[in-house]
């Protein structure tokens, strides 16, 4: 990665690298069109399109290009990518709600594999809003508190494996905040609500912990800089979470007008 | 936000105005702190050398409950006003009650027993932190004293 663009083949690289997102968006659009021709079905909302687009775009900016070269030098260039590729991307992606998209364009019987394999242990474990948190939360405290913030700028295959944790961690991690797909295993707002608030606690803790101890190779400068944005820019982009899942709380305990007042 | 019926009963409504006041003062209190302190007057700092452990995982435990609490007591204030059960006293009672205690939190535990960071970073702070603890108590008395004169009527106002 680092001799590709050393060498001026940088521009091919980053044009065979962004093939798999501009396929993610290609891929989705067509499954929205084709299901539109169900019958049956109601047509697939635009602003979903628009969400996984811009999602899509989020996380490649991420990891191709400007932003991405910068971010092997600079830890604020790095911790706008982490934003991008760890939260808003997530949150993006999982509005556009894909799961659903996939079940009501593949054929029933394949269709009913896909909800049986949903609904398995393994799903149910990791998308538990603890285990989600504890990933996602978890995993960065491991970045930047031992070696491997350092091992990652020196080892192309680690870089790719934490980025692609980032990027799953958190797309888990809304998923299991936010249900916007149906989800077989349904934890309480409430229950949602508290293990948010421990794992928004824990994000901004370790913001302001790596304001005063930066990762191996971080001047304090770029840790202080970089950190501020990591709290303030997590902060806005939960703010958007949390309203999302209090709007669902709001709407699932709508008061049933036919019912008579208690009083 | 629970209940599936449209009205509740009245002493449930005064209960409930009194926590969305209380989640929304919290939250008011520490969005204020972040935005004027922090923010536009820079007097506090966004990180002290003397924290403590303690005092960085409290700071970041109240933040998180308090940036949810803004939210969240919006909505159920939403909710209340939706069931018409709403009182509005009972709801300023609360956000007095919240956004003083939050203040006193901080004002004296996080500042001067965690060291989290000082008011402003002036040779004499004491002035300040004077004027910041009574400021949060005023709001406390004020708080308790709306809370009490509601409760002794016992109804909802249509205010």
């Amino acid at each position: 990665m680092h001799e590709a663009h050393a060498d001026g083949s940088g521009l091919l690289f980053d044009l065979t690298l962004s093939f798999p997102f501009l396929l993610a968006i290609g891929l989705y659009i067509g499954a929205g069109f084709v299901s539109n021709r169900s019958p049956h079905l109601q047509k697939w909302p635009t602003w979903r399109y628009v969400c996984w687009s811009i999602g899509v775009l989020c996380a490649g900016l991420a990891v191709i290009g400007p932003l991405a070269d910068q971010a092997r030098i600079d830890f604020r260039a790095h911790m706008m990518g982490h934003l991008l590729l760890g939260m808003l991307a997530p949150l993006l992606l999982v509005l556009a709600a894909p799961v659903t998209l996939v079940l009501r364009t593949l054929p029933v019987s394949a269709a009913k594999k896909l909800t049986f394999l949903l609904k398995s242990t393994y799903v149910r474990v990791i998308s538990h809003p603890i285990s989600a948190s504890i990933l996602n939360i978890g995993g960065l405290w491991v970045l930047y508190t031992t070696d491997l913030y350092h091992m990652m700028h020196q080892s192309l295959w680690i870089h790719v494996l934490v980025h692609v944790h980032v990027f799953l961690a958190g797309y888990l991690f809304t998923m299991a905040m936010i249900y916007t797909e149906p989800v077989a295993h349904r934890y309480s707002y409430l229950y949602r609500a508290i293990v948010f608030i421990i794992a928004l606690a824990g994000h901004g803790i370790l913001s302001k912990y790596l304001y005063a101890s930066p990762p191996e190779g971080v001047s304090q400068r770029q840790a202080e800089a970089g950190s501020m944005l990591m709290y303030y820019g997590g902060d806005a982009i939960d703010a958007v979470l949390i309203f999302i899942l209090c709007l669902q709380w709001y709407k699932a305990t709508q008061p049933d007008k036919s019912i008579p007042a208690s009083q | 936000m629970s209940s599936k019926t449209l009205h509740s009963d009245p002493k449930h409504t005064l209960k409930r105005s009194l926590w969305s006041g209380v989640l929304f003062g919290i939250g008011l209190a520490a969005f204020i702190d972040e935005t004027i302190f922090h923010q536009l007057l820079r007097w506090h700092h966004f990180y002290d050398q003397s924290t403590t452990d303690i005092g960085l995982i409290s700071d970041g435990l109240f933040h998180a409950f308090s940036w949810f609490a803004t939210i969240g007591g919006l909505f159920l204030l939403a909710d209340l006003k939706r069931r018409y059960g709403l009182s509005s006293k009972q709801w300023w009672g609360g956000v007095l009650l919240g956004a003083g205690s939050f203040q006193l939190y901080d004002g004296i535990i996080q500042h001067k027993l965690m060291r989290l960071h000082q008011i402003r970073y002036v040779e004499n702070v004491i002035p300040y932190d004077l004027v910041w603890n009574l400021s949060a108590v005023v709001m406390i008395a004020a708080g308790l004293f709306l809370l009490k004169r509601t409760s002794k009527k016992g109804a909802p106002s249509d205010a």
